[in-house]
């Protein structure tokens, strides 16, 4: 086992790099100068000697990447333009309401996507089926910028239910901040259940096609008992999986639902930094949201190395 | 490994579902093709006294904001949605088969390529898209080129899975005992054999670059607001939302109709996938 | 039809005009169809059958294991008397509703498959899935479940048995499983054990291990087995009974010893002939000298199972029948009485014509 997971944390090494090589090159492209992008357009002439020494800007492109690397294993991720402070700072400040909206989110879409894929696989090619399988369709296709305006039409503006946009006061409690997320949660989360129900769905046929789902109904078992008990739990650790990685894959990509309900999270952070060309933020932000994701992906895998009493000894 | 076009379609369109599927996306596609044969509107022309009204037997889904007709506007910017997705489409379905199959045929290839698609597959679809829009500039080629080079990993994932199999069967073995060449091999043997999963991913990503279009023409960072596209639509119109929901209601259907018949369409092909095939899937 | 038997042992169970459609889009399968068999208390009969012929079709009818979509239909009796002496008619879905089944499933009647290897839960402990069935049945409380669990464990020769309650199907061998899937089997005392291909997946050796377990059990409990295989060497040393099955119908039964001794369906010949151990047998009786006169061929049956969409016409195995004629092509001959306690599927019984390559 120990080799198993040796070599998953090569590879998840391995992926890292080449994340952070990717962000570097992604942002010279984007950016030209890079004296431009540190010092914006007002920079004096000790300005731009400093930073170039800094970050040698003279040498040639791998030494300024062995440059930035050194920065980031300081925890240093450049500052923002535009923001005057520490983009790590920034980042950080918007992580509440991402990390938030993406546990809310999750948790919908498990629990409207879960149940709804047991039944689908239990109840296979009849009519429930077919009607949760178009619905997980229909949840795939839909934009989630335009169920977003339609939602908060309905509730928001029309009922008065919710808040229409925004995260609440700086004071306010957690409670309240959670009463702004419910609608924008309710959008991802429904049409996130969409990928949750196929799954699951897939998952659970896998499993009750196998032998030993015939062998406990031969034991005279319940059908209830053999689905939830010996099936689901077989069926739940690739379930939880695609869970995580949902949440993993939130940070970043609810970038148009923070938009439409004016949240300040870190999907917000990237769009306003782009269309301000606040490089350094862009550069910070995808590194984290990615690394974060790797991470993630790894866990989950360590996660099945627990769960599953095969790997175990 | 040909068989007759007819019998596929036939097979395919024994559900009807699927079938509704595919004449809708029909009708979405000519609706677009003939957009100035089909109404009397022109998409630009405003007319502010005609502004924001509900649909009515002259304007069947209502006026924007600048009293332009907003039937026309979807027929006509449909041309640009669909033609951004299908570009889309075919960009990643090229790239994303020569990076699968090179994974999936050259063993000493396939771990680095696969490091770099997991790389590429760590940042989510639309913030890797902002990204790319932000180096290469607001146009519609480059979301395009943005777009390819997001769904391109995903491509080549699935091809290397089915190359992996279709390699190991017998009659690959048996045209290299022969001595038949790698290129050759790859064009006549393997490829085709991979036409099932490669036609399926692209109905998926055709669906996908409509909605990653909508999407990132939404936040402003996709086509330039001039270009009359679904998603630049909802953009310029979303704050009169409140007072005639239509303006966001009716584009947004257009894309939902197509994202949808689309991925109707991918899974009938997916129903006819060789049985083989199927199993690595 | 089958004949009446000679009153010795009661029947255990008696299945009548079994038959097993599914409506599929290609057509309508008859995977098993008109089958009647009998199993007597205490005796073992086995079905035998190539892939295909419907045995295990017939095993999961029996058990309601079929999955139950609408395109199955199912017709038939098989009238099954349990531990208390009454009879009922499994296939009955009025008289013993599912709830009712279950009682009968794993309690009375006890099924172990063909894969030991993937029939245990991965995730549960071997005491545990034991313990359950125990649980179910006969109403013990965790912990005297987990001592009869062991007790069951112990029953079936398994070494160590306190300490593989607690173990994972994964830790066990395959023939181990096998006998785990059989101390699960009997651990409610069943009247009836459907063993389907339990020891096709495993070595030779353990083969006769598991094979010497389930006799030693059936003489210990009393139970009936139905034994479904395709070996016919294992029905030779642990049938009473046998039935032979074609293409979804029984094509001839008869006690072991009368259908290797006599076989008279053309099938059943066929089959016997493959054996190489019987081909030496002929060989002999017929004065070759074995090794020495060089072309010597394995027998095989010519030709293939038709598809099941498209049967011939009359009987179903005309087209690979050596003795066939016109008229086995014009209608499915009937299962007819071929002697005490036997009969056959063949136009040649019908005729009371027996083939002259009868071995002794």
């Amino acid at each position: 086992m120990t080799r198993y997971l040796l070599s998953r944390l090569m590879g998840m090494l391995v992926v890292m790099a080449l994340v952070a090589v990717i962000v570097f090159l992604l942002t010279r492209a984007a950016s030209g100068d890079p004296i431009t992008v540190l010092l914006g357009d007002q920079a004096t002439a000790e300005d731009i000697v400093r930073v170039q020494k800094q970050y040698g800007l003279d040498k040639p492109l791998t030494v300024q990447f062995a440059y930035w690397l050194k920065e980031l294993s300081q925890g240093n991720l450049g500052d923002s333009i535009f923001l005057q402070r520490p983009v790590t700072q920034a980042l950080w400040e918007r992580a509440e309401p991402t990390t938030l909206l993406a546990l809310m989110a999750v948790l919908i879409a498990a629990l409207i996507g879960v149940p709804c894929g047991i039944v689908s696989a239990v109840f296979r090619g009849r009519l429930i089926d077919q009607l949760l399988t178009g619905f997980a369709m229909l949840g795939a296709s839909i934009p989630s910028f335009w169920f977003g305006l339609v939602l908060m039409q309905i509730f928001a503006v029309s009922l008065g239910w919710f808040p229409v946009s925004g995260y609440g006061d700086p004071g306010a409690t957690l409670i309240e901040r959670i009463h702004y997320l419910i609608l924008p949660s309710v959008v991802l989360g429904v049409l996130n259940s969409a990928l949750i129900i196929r799954f699951t769905r897939a998952s659970m046929l896998d499993v009750l096609g196998e032998d030993y789902v015939r062998t406990a109904r031969a034991k005279g078992l319940s059908e209830s008992v053999v689905v939830l008990k010996h099936a689901l739990r077989n069926a739940l650790v690739p379930i939880v999986t695609v869970l995580g990685l949902t949440v993993a894959l939130m940070i970043g990509g609810a970038v148009v639902t923070e938009t439409v309900f004016g949240l300040p999270g870190v999907g917000n952070l990237v769009v306003s930094a782009v269309l301000r060309r606040d490089y350094p933020v862009i550069q910070g932000a995808l590194l984290v949201i990615a690394m974060i994701y790797v991470v993630i992906n790894f866990l989950t895998d360590l996660l099945y190395l627990l769960v599953d009493p095969r790997v175990k000894y | 490994m040909t068989f007759g076009f007819p019998l596929i379609l036939k097979k395919m369109f024994r559900r009807r579902i699927v079938l509704a599927a595919a004449i809708c996306l029909l009708v979405v596609v000519v609706m677009s093709l003939l957009a100035n044969v089909i109404t009397p509107y022109d998409p630009n022309d405003t007319a502010v006294s005609q502004r924001l009204s509900a649909p009515t037997a002259s304007h069947v889904m209502g006026t924007d904001e600048l009293g332009r007709d907003l039937f026309a506007r979807i027929a006509f910017g449909g041309r640009y949605s669909l033609t951004i997705a299908v570009l889309t489409a075919i960009g990643s379905i090229v790239f994303g088969t020569l990076f699968g199959l090179t994974a999936g045929f050259f063993r000493r290839l396939d771990a680095p390529v696969m490091r770099v698609v997991d790389a590429m597959m760590s940042f989510p679809d639309i913030l890797l898209a902002i990204a790319l829009v932000a180096i290469l500039g607001p146009s519609m080629l480059n979301v395009v080129l943005a777009l390819v080079l997001v769904y391109t990993p995903r491509v080549a994932r699935v091809v290397r899975a089915s190359t992996l199999v279709v390699r190991e069967l017998l009659f690959v073995e048996a045209a290299r005992a022969v001595g038949v060449s790698t290129p050759r091999i790859l064009w006549r043997h393997i490829l085709p054999n991979l036409m099932s999963p490669i036609l399926v991913q692209a109905s998926f990503i055709f669906a996908y670059a409509i909605l990653a279009e909508a999407a990132l023409s939404f936040l402003g960072v996709g086509v330039p607001p001039e270009i009359p596209t679904w998603g630049t639509m909802v953009a310029g119109s979303q704050q009169y939302a409140h007072q005639a929901l239509w303006i966001v209601l009716f584009p947004g259907l257009a894309i939902i109709l197509t994202a949808l018949s689309l991925q109707l369409l991918g899974d009938g092909v997916r129903d006819l996938l060789d049985p083989r095939l199927k199993k690595s899937m | 039809m089958n004949p009446s038997l000679p009153p010795v042992d009661p029947l255990r169970l008696d299945v009548r005009n079994l038959s097993t459609f599914f409506d599929t889009d290609e057509g309508l399968i008859r995977s098993v169809a008109d089958v009647s068999f009998s199993i007597r208390a205490g005796r073992t009969t086995a079905l035998v059958g190539e892939s295909g012929s419907g045995k295990s079709v017939t095993s999961l009818t029996l058990m309601r294991l079929l999955s139950r979509t609408a395109s199955t239909q199912v017709s038939g009796q098989a009238l099954f008397t349990d531990r208390a002496g009454s009879t009922v008619d499994l296939l009955d879905l009025k008289a013993l509703p599912e709830p009712a089944m279950r009682r009968i499933r794993g309690n009375e009647i006890a099924m172990i498959f063909q894969e030991p290897m993937t029939s245990l839960n991965p995730v549960f402990t071997v005491g545990e899935q034991i313990a359950e069935s125990v649980r179910l049945h006969l109403g013990l409380d965790r912990a005297a479940a987990l001592a009869h669990a062991r007790r069951m464990l112990e029953l079936v020769e398994i070494p160590a048995a306190a300490q593989r309650l607690h173990e994972y199907p994964h830790q066990l061998s395959g023939g181990m499983r096998q006998r785990v899937m059989i101390a699960l089997a009997m651990a409610c005392n069943p009247t009836l054990l459907i063993a389907d291909e339990p020891t096709t997946a495993l070595d030779v050796t353990i083969q006769a291990q598991i094979l010497e377990l389930m006799r030693r059990l059936q003489r210990e409990t009393g139970m009936s087995i139905l034994f479904i295989t395709h070996n016919l060497g294992v029905v030779a040393h642990h049938a009473d009974e046998v039935a032979v099955m074609y293409a979804g119908r029984i094509v001839e039964s008869a006690p072991v010893r009368c259908l290797f001794a006599s076989p008279r369906h053309p099938y059943t010949q066929g089959l016997l002939a493959c054996l190489p151990a019987q081909q030496r047998k002929r060989e002999l009786a017929a004065g070759a000298m074995a090794g020495v006169d060089g072309k010597r061929r394995l027998y095989a049956i010519r030709g293939q199972v038709s598809s099941p969409l498209a049967p011939p016409p009359g009987c179903a195995f005309e087209p690979r029948c050596d003795q066939a004629r016109p008229a086995c092509r014009d209608a499915m001959p009937a299962l007819l009485s071929a002697g005490p306690a036997r009969a056959a599927r063949c136009i040649l019984v019908a005729e009371n014509l027996f083939d002259a390559t009868d071995s002794a």
